[in-house]
């Protein structure tokens, strides 16, 4: 079985994020890129169960720019064995990503995609329940546990109300949480591996799928801060204090 | 004009909050209805609590066996073909509705707007990105339906009580898949308020330094009748549940009081709680990022300064 692991490139989650005074965006220019961290975890999930025997190959898909390569040769040094880079200039929308997707899905025919629950920038968190939908197959959304038996995936799922336990036939898609495993290093040999593995390089307008952005975004702005408070010096100090706000 | 079909979100033939939140949001929009949906097994009791939420115009039912648990793949067909006919689609932006609302979205072939956190005008609206650090403003076509995910915590419930809306049976004639089984729903079982409608949380961080020592944290949030959070330290570290996680990969929530004890403040746990109406900060480091936004913040060791409180409240 193929595995896809849709593998994002975002400003590195460490980076404290500045907003442009004109609104136009956030400022970009020279800050740290980074894999999406949830899609890390869903390379990494991907890896375990390649070595589980439960899948042959891993591809990495990444959609964006031309020095995405990069990037997607990071992939492959954690252990993916191709990549697959759809190329655009064009920031690309959730549906839209999901679409692409579904090209790639028609092609390769794997037996499960993996995408991370969400991308730590536009914090969307709709690609893989959209490919799910488009694909009309299951999707297991928030995974903190996977296993694959039986042409089924048994999924824990990380639920408000506590952990839900789902099984969906494959092909299927899961996305992943936090807690479903712990992604491993890049190692230097692993690295110059990494060079000689292929990337296949798709224009975006070849594959036939139509960009529908219906949302504009047309302004972006900083959060309202919250003043900064007092310091109490005890204990008696801080009741009194949330009592006379009637807190307490 | 606007019509708005909010999705009803519920547990054990009960409605949570998080739904007359999204029906906030639907007011906002000043459409000439707004309807509820409610889809279960024994939709009765559910429907009828939403009925009494002030704003609601007509409750609609889907009583089905599929329906007897929330699973995305086959809900999502569902509220899809009830959708025609709506300019909105609006569902909370809990774990549910993030589940299920994108896969409405592709199946009518639209964008969705997530964590929706305020109205501006019938299509514009405002949502966070980057953990909260940037507010955006998008514009939806106005020529598609608008499926959007409201943020619990920047929305208050819409009152009940006065109204009483119409509950109507629909009969949805679509094909539901059955390629997706429910198997089981662990729950952390619990007597204290529910950490996202609660309007007291008290949460541990990796300062409480162990799961015993967590009872410490349990014990003073029954002592105020507070729910118990966690950061997604003392999380990672096995002390708590993941279900009691705060921050941008746990829950976001908003409370009247939120008492953060040993937690330094890492951006993502911030993001959880920055809408918080009073935000107290106990922490032995005085330089923890968690005073910077703390309205009262108080240096020390927390296991000799929650007896104090406690004391102090005698």
């Amino acid at each position: 079985m193929k595995i896809l692991v849709g593998y994002k490139r975002v400003v590195d989650y460490n980076v404290r994020i500045q907003v442009k005074p004109d609104g136009s965006g956030v400022v970009t220019d020279g800050v740290k890129l980074s894999a999406n961290p949830f899609d890390d975890i869903a390379l990494e999930e991907a890896l375990r169960l390649r070595e589980k025997g439960v899948a042959d190959e891993v591809i990495v898909v990444g959609i964006g720019p031309a020095d995405l390569t990069a990037h997607l040769r990071n992939g492959l040094a954690m252990g993916a064995n191709r990549a697959i880079h759809v190329t655009t200039d064009d920031a690309v929308q959730p549906l839209t990503a999901a679409r692409v997707f579904l090209k790639l899905v028609e092609k390769e025919q794997p037996g499960l995609v993996i995408l991370g629950k969400q991308a730590i920038d536009d914090d969307a968190n709709q690609t893989g329940q959209m490919l799910a939908a488009l694909w009309d197959r299951p999707q297991a959304t928030f995974a903190s546990q996977v296993e694959i038996a039986d042409g089924k995936a048994t999924v824990t799922r990380e639920v408000d109300a506590g952990l839900e336990v789902i099984e969906a036939e494959l092909p299927a898609v899961i996305t992943t949480d936090l807690r479903l495993n712990e992604p491993r290093f890049i190692k230097l040999p692993d690295i110059m591996k990494a060079k000689s593995k292929p990337i296949d390089t798709i224009e975006f307008g070849s594959l036939g799928v139509e960009a529908h952005d219906h949302l504009k975004t047309t302004h972006h702005a900083a959060p309202a801060k919250r003043s900064k408070g007092v310091m109490m010096k005890d204990a008696a100090e801080l009741v009194a204090a949330l009592k006379q706000k009637g807190l307490l | 004009m606007s019509k708005i079909l909010v999705i009803a979100e519920h547990l054990g033939g009960k409605l949570n909050s998080a739904t007359a939140r999204a029906v906030s949001a639907a007011i906002a929009i000043k459409g000439e209805a707004i309807d509820v949906l409610v889809l279960s097994d024994a939709p009765d009791a559910i429907a009828a609590e939403a009925a009494q939420i002030d704003g609601v115009s007509r409750v609609f039912t889907v009583a089905r066996p599929e329906n007897a648990h929330p699973l995305a793949a086959v809900l999502a067909p569902q509220v899809a073909k009830a959708a025609a006919g709506y300019s909105h689609v609006f569902v909370p932006s809990t774990t549910f509705g993030k589940d299920v609302a994108p896969r409405v979205a592709a199946l009518l072939g639209v964008a969705q707007v997530s964590d929706v956190m305020s109205v501006e005008a019938a299509h514009t609206f405002k949502r966070p990105i980057y953990a909260g650090n940037a507010i955006i403003t998008v514009e939806a076509d106005a020529a598609h339906t608008v499926v959007a995910t409201i943020r619990s915590a920047s929305w208050p419930a819409a009152a009940t009580g006065t109204s009483s809306a119409p509950v109507e049976a629909l009969a949805l004639d679509v094909a539901l898949p059955t390629h997706t089984r429910f198997i089981e729903l662990k729950q952390g079982s619990s007597d204290r308020p529910d950490l996202q409608s609660a309007s007291k949380v008290v949460s541990g961080g990796r300062g409480v330094g162990s799961k015993e020592n967590f009872d410490i944290i349990f014990k003073f949030a029954d002592r105020i009748g507070a729910a118990v959070g966690a950061s997604r330290a003392a999380v990672d570290a096995g002390y708590v549940p993941s279900d009691l996680q705060v921050g941008q990969t746990g829950k976001i929530i908003a409370p009247e009081l939120y008492m953060a004890i040993g937690i330094s403040g890492a951006i993502q746990h911030l993001t959880g709680i920055k809408d918080a109406g009073t935000i107290v900060a106990i922490n032995k480091d005085a330089e923890a990022p968690i005073f910077e936004i703390a309205d009262f913040g108080l240096v020390g060791d927390l296991f000799k300064l929650l007896p104090e409180i406690a004391q102090e409240l005698t």
